[in-house]
């Protein structure tokens, strides 16, 4: 199990593009990948879960990859993060 | 039988083809309880592969003629489509209550939905409401066996028939092949009527019944200029309308003529007949047209057309090529004007009981300063290549306007400070709108460079009518003497201080209105590109001398908006 906490700086928070962005990123790998925000858990590459958890600015979210890819899922991931101005 | 339906006449021309009937089909569907949960699991996975192979065809059919932005929301729908949370919850309903696809796949979309609609401070997620239904709408129609419209995929000449276009419709119809559209409901200020107009397409609005009249494939004309829609029409009616169609086209060519001139009046006397814009894109309308300036460029389009607010660089790029494009003929820009019917959904606005009369426009900007900065500077910074003009409006008191203008200052000496090349003779207006700056027009000319009259919003306001409220839609009475004093007021303080006066409304086109205008003075007429040239033959045939009493009459003999209709038009008839 990977894990990787993100601090989201995105004025908008996670949502639009962004969001879609994580799920095609998390879709790419066959680990079973989840976000957690404010005690809820979701799969993180289901867009309408992702976007159902509602994410501002300023939240802290995890995300944890189980799986033979887990570690490149959440490289990439973080890469995404970086790279749509979601997370530093 | 020839059937003729009335309506409201909204973007001149005429067109005869086919009815595309843009309506929504029955989905009503029973609850059953099956016993195969297997095959009924199947049948949702074949409807669910459909309707995903046809929104990859309507993407790319849309990516074609539409452009990449309006593809974007089919591949959400894809997403949607592809997303292990909404068909797994859908499948592992059949199996646990052994209930039918469209059973199933409704609960969890209504699930769904009311979690999106649920998130009421975030409008985006609202929103997002809206693409879940029309997934499911798909994915419902496959399941029943029935057809959806997809008006992205028309590949032949057609007349759209709607109940109402929203922008999102409008955005889909492939314009090679949409010849018009007749709807339902709707006034000629509506979306889709302005939408009409610029894509110089044929429109009758607000018909009642015309989506239960029509039928799929039944040869329509539509008569835009009088507004009626004529289905199956006899041979008798083709020729007539031809006829009328052909008028129109020589008409048009004989306005294009003037397309280079000047518009001076028969006494000689010069005025500015403007465009109004939406995006960039309406800059080549302009120029075909022959427009001697912008007059009202709405920048809130920029804002609307985005996922997230637009950067300083994109906004000046965008500001850039129209000015630069207009090749020192004068662009007015307004700043945003968001808020009343116009949302954006990355930036929630609260709930109002009267939106029209809250939080919208000016009020936002000099609120959220970040936001009106950074307009600010992406409008200095693209001054320096053309004839720049910037108004704010709303503005209801002289200390907004005050405020407007110190924010504009303050930008405008931190970018000279640092060496960004800004024009120096920006003027500042302000949109005269509120009937409170209208009745003060006097203090606020010794402050402005000039006004644009809005009249869609003075008429509303004044008129205490709701411009979209089809019930007080007669109180929409732009000739109304009541109206017609605070115009010429705000005319005459402007002159009184050497500014000058436009009118950016419906009104300034107006071949009752525009009469009276030039009989008070104002300076500049904007409107949409395509009423340029048939305004200004209008004014080549008129006089300011005699229309100074004409437009004194209207103010001070007539009583109602009639009155100065008649008056006007007994004038013309001479």
């Amino acid at each position: 199990m990977e894990k990787k906490e993100f601090h989201i700086i995105a004025e908008t928070g996670i949502h639009a593009r962004p969001a879609t962005m994580l799920v095609q990123t998390a879709s790419k790998f066959s680990s079973d990948i989840n976000i957690d925000f404010n005690g809820k858990s979701v799969n993180l590459k289901s867009i309408m879960g992702v976007m159902s958890l509602g994410v501002g600015q300023g939240s802290d979210v995890t995300i944890s990859a189980d799986g033979d890819d887990a570690a490149d899922a959440v490289a990439a991931i973080a890469e995404t993060m970086t790279k749509e101005g979601l997370a530093e | 039988m020839v059937k003729t339906i009335k309506g409201i006449a909204a973007s001149d021309g005429i067109a005869t083809a086919e009815a595309y009937l843009l309506v929504q089909p029955d989905l009503s569907f029973d609850k059953k309880s099956i016993s195969d949960a297997d095959a009924e699991i199947s049948r949702l996975q074949d409807a669910i592969s459909t309707s995903d192979d046809e929104l990859t065809k309507i993407r790319d059919t849309a990516k074609e003629s539409l452009g990449e932005e309006e593809a974007q929301v089919f591949d959400a729908h894809k997403m949607i489509l592809a997303d292990p949370e909404f068909t797994g919850a859908v499948e592992q309903q059949i199996k646990d209550q052994s209930v039918n696809a469209e059973q199933a796949l409704n609960d969890v979309s209504n699930n769904f939905i009311s979690i999106f609609e649920g998130m009421t401070d975030n409008a985006y997620m609202q929103e997002r409401a809206a693409d879940v239904r029309d997934v499911t709408k798909r994915v419902m129609a496959h399941l029943l066996g029935v057809a959806l419209p997809n008006p992205a995929l028309i590949d032949h000449e057609v007349i759209i028939v709607a109940h109402d276009l929203t922008p999102s419709d409008t955005a889909q119809l492939n314009k090679k092949y949409v010849k018009g559209f007749v709807t339902d409901i709707g006034g000629r200020t509506a979306h889709s009527a302005i939408m009409a107009r610029s894509l110089e397409l044929p429109a009758v609005v607000g018909t009642d019944t015309i989506t239960k009249d029509a039928k799929e494939g039944q040869t329509i004309i539509l008569d835009g200029l009088n507004g009626a829609a004529i289905l199956d029409p006899s041979d008798e009616d083709i020729k007539h309308y031809q006829k009328l169609a052909k008028d129109f086209a020589d008409q048009k060519a004989e306005w294009e003529k003037l397309k280079n001139e000047a518009t001076v009046t028969a006494d000689g006397k010069h005025f500015d007949i403007a465009a109004n814009i939406g995006t960039p894109d309406d800059l080549q309308g302009v120029i075909d047209n022959g427009a001697e300036g912008i007059g009202l460029y709405r920048t809130e389009f920029l804002y609307m057309q985005s996922e997230e607010l637009p950067s300083e660089d994109d906004q000046f790029e965008a500001y850039k090529k129209v000015v630069e494009g207009m090749n020192g003929k004068p662009v007015v820009v307004r700043t945003m004007d968001i808020g009343g019917d116009k949302h954006l959904p990355y930036l929630p606005l609260p709930d109002e009981m009267n939106p029209f009369l809250g939080y919208r426009a000016i009020r936002i900007s000099l609120d959220r300063q970040e936001i009106f900065r950074t307009q600010l500077r992406a409008l200095l910074r693209a001054s320096a290549f053309g004839k720049l003009r910037i108004m704010f409006p709303m503005i209801g008191t002289v200390q907004e306007f005050r405020d407007a203008k110190k924010v504009f200052e303050e930008e405008k000496a931190k970018l000279v400070e640092k060496g960004v090349k800004v024009s120096d003779e920006i003027q500042l207006g302000m949109m005269m709108e509120v009937p409170a700056a209208a009745i003060l027009a006097d203090q606020f000319a010794k402050e402005v460079d000039f006004f644009s009259i809005g009249t869609n919003d003075l008429i509303q306001y004044t008129m205490a009518a709701d411009r979209g409220n089809e019930h007080v839609s007669y109180l929409y009475q732009p000739y109304n003497p009541s109206i017609l004093r605070l115009v010429k007021h705000v005319i005459e303080s402007a002159h009184k201080e050497g500014k000058w006066a436009g009118m950016c409304g419906e009104a300034a086109g107006d071949n009752i209105m525009v009469p009276l205008l030039l009989g008070m003075g104002l300076d500049e007429y904007s409107m949409s590109a395509t009423s340029v040239l048939r305004v200004r033959s209008l004014m080549k045939k008129l006089s300011t001398a005699d229309l100074k009493e004409l437009a004194e009459r209207a103010v001070t003999e007539s009583v109602t908006n009639e009155d100065n209709k008649k008056l006007v038009e007994s004038y013309i008839n001479k």
